[in-house]
């Protein structure tokens, strides 16, 4: 128990210190660097060009495809962990189980692949 | 560490963590400085040039000076950027990065936090830089870091699967999760170690790595000749450093787990040569597989867009669930095996 508690301590503290490091880096460089803004050197880069329109616009939904697929084998992985670490306890029967659960999900994947989502097309 | 686990926390205690997470933290970027020196220099080689040889001896203060170069230069937000969510951007993009490493262990009396959840821990934290990378090409409100931003979203997130689903199988040969765990599991002769066995399970891991790492050939969010530099166009100064810091961490981070999980950890290649302390091992492979990384780079181009998803969907994933039924089918069929 003290080992779980002290391993959780020290997360926490390179946590804290991964928050801290780059706050003071800034602050930091804050005090070090020039800064001498001007309106030339705040437009947005666009190869020389004076910038056209926003660029917070919509964009594929081929984006959203691939992370529906994401989230499908990302849920997955979360039951195959658990099972893969019990799995020597578990034999056979819980072999046939994930045989089914995978094929499941690999049906899903020739479904899109034939569906042509894995067809990447577009910029 | 080891000995300050089983006793109750004390102030002391406390202190002594501290001052080992600032001992990480230095060292990872002591890491990070000479890993971009030795990069320039292997990659120029290579090339036949002779890299980085002016500053300091054999140009060795090289990054040191770029380091200072970018905290002394002027830190430019264009006026479109959304500013607060473009600041949090590298931040957000480096804590993880380095809270990672709180629970590598390099060798069996160096390790900070011993978590059984081990190698999820990874998974759940590598997952939240994606997320710092769209933000960051979001906030920039520029086209090419959009572009940056969101190609590389789709290429971690597809890339994410092969990489944990290829791990299975060294998990289920190991019972455990725990990379002590995992590291012991791994025979002592270097035959033995899970980068034979569990081969497709290695390759699977390497591909999908160097992709999550966004390094060549697998660095289109980066693509200079289309992207000019992706999802950090617009950033400038040390901002921009996080995100070059960041990623560099995640090598050290990846290249400490294809040590432990796949090549023995500190294990020497055969028993007889255990009287060589098992952390030097450790940095041994550690090191080849940063140099492999580089050699990488130097050598191969660079994947079309296409042709990376498409490699991580119908070659990879069907790959590594192939592996983790041929594990399991071994398993049952002969026991208990490693």
């Amino acid at each position: 128990m003290e080992k779980y508690i002290n391993s959780y301590v020290i997360v926490t503290i390179f946590l804290i210190l991964g928050i801290a490091f780059p706050i003071v880096i800034l602050w930091l460089g804050k005090q070090l660097r020039p800064s001498k803004p001007n309106p030339d050197k705040e437009t947005t880069y666009e190869s020389g060009n004076d910038p056209v329109g926003d660029s917070q616009i919509r964009f594929n939904v081929r984006y959203y495809l691939y992370a529906l697929m994401f989230v499908v084998f990302d849920v997955e992985t979360v039951f195959l962990y658990p099972w893969a670490v019990a799995y020597r306890q578990l034999g056979l029967f819980a072999l046939v189980e994930m045989v089914i659960f995978v094929g499941l999900l690999l049906v899903g994947l020739a479904y899109a692949w034939k569906k042509k989502v894995l067809q990447w097309n577009s910029i | 560490m080891q000995r300050f686990w089983d006793q109750p926390l004390t102030w002391g205690h406390g202190a002594i963590f501290i001052a080992g997470a600032i001992g990480v933290l230095a060292f990872v970027l002591l890491f990070v400085t000479y890993a971009i020196y030795f990069e320039r220099k292997v990659i120029g080689w290579m090339q036949f040039r002779k890299g980085p040889n002016r500053t300091g001896p054999l140009g060795l203060l090289q990054s040191v000076a770029d380091v200072a170069k970018l905290l002394l230069k002027e830190d430019t937000i264009p006026k479109k950027a959304d500013k607060g969510l473009f600041v949090l951007a590298p931040v957000l993009a480096f804590v993880p990065s380095f809270v990672v490493l709180a629970f590598i262990p390099y060798s069996q009396n160096l390790q900070f936090a011993d978590l059984n959840i081990g190698f999820l821990y990874y998974i759940a934290l590598s997952g939240i830089t994606t997320i710092a990378i769209v933000i960051g090409g979001w906030a920039s409100n520029n086209k090419y870091a959009l572009l940056g931003g969101m190609r590389s979203a789709a290429q971690m997130i597809s890339y994410e699967v092969p990489l944990v689903i290829s791990v299975v199988g060294c998990v289920m040969w190991a019972n455990s999760l725990n990379l002590r765990d995992i590291v012991a599991s791994q025979g002592s002769y270097f035959w033995h170690w899970n980068f034979l066995p569990q081969i497709v399970g290695f390759a699977v891991f390497v591909v999908a790595a160097i992709s999550e790492l966004n390094r060549t050939p697998f660095d289109l969010p980066e693509a200079e000749s289309e992207l000019v530099a992706g999802y950090h166009v617009e950033y400038s100064g040390f901002r921009f450093a996080f995100f070059m810091l960041s990623e560099y961490v995640y090598v050290y981070a990846i290249a400490c787990l294809t040590t432990l999980l796949f090549l023995g950890g500190w294990n020497p290649p055969i028993p007889q040569l255990d009287f060589i302390p098992g952390i030097i091992w450790f940095f041994l492979k550690f090191a080849v597989i940063v140099f492999c990384l580089f050699w990488i780079r130097a050598t191969f181009p660079r994947l079309r867009v296409d042709q990376l998803m498409g490699l991580a969907w119908k070659v990879l994933l069907p790959l590594a669930i192939l592996n983790i039924f041929i594990t399991a089918a071994y398993i049952e069929l002969w026991g208990m095996g490693g």
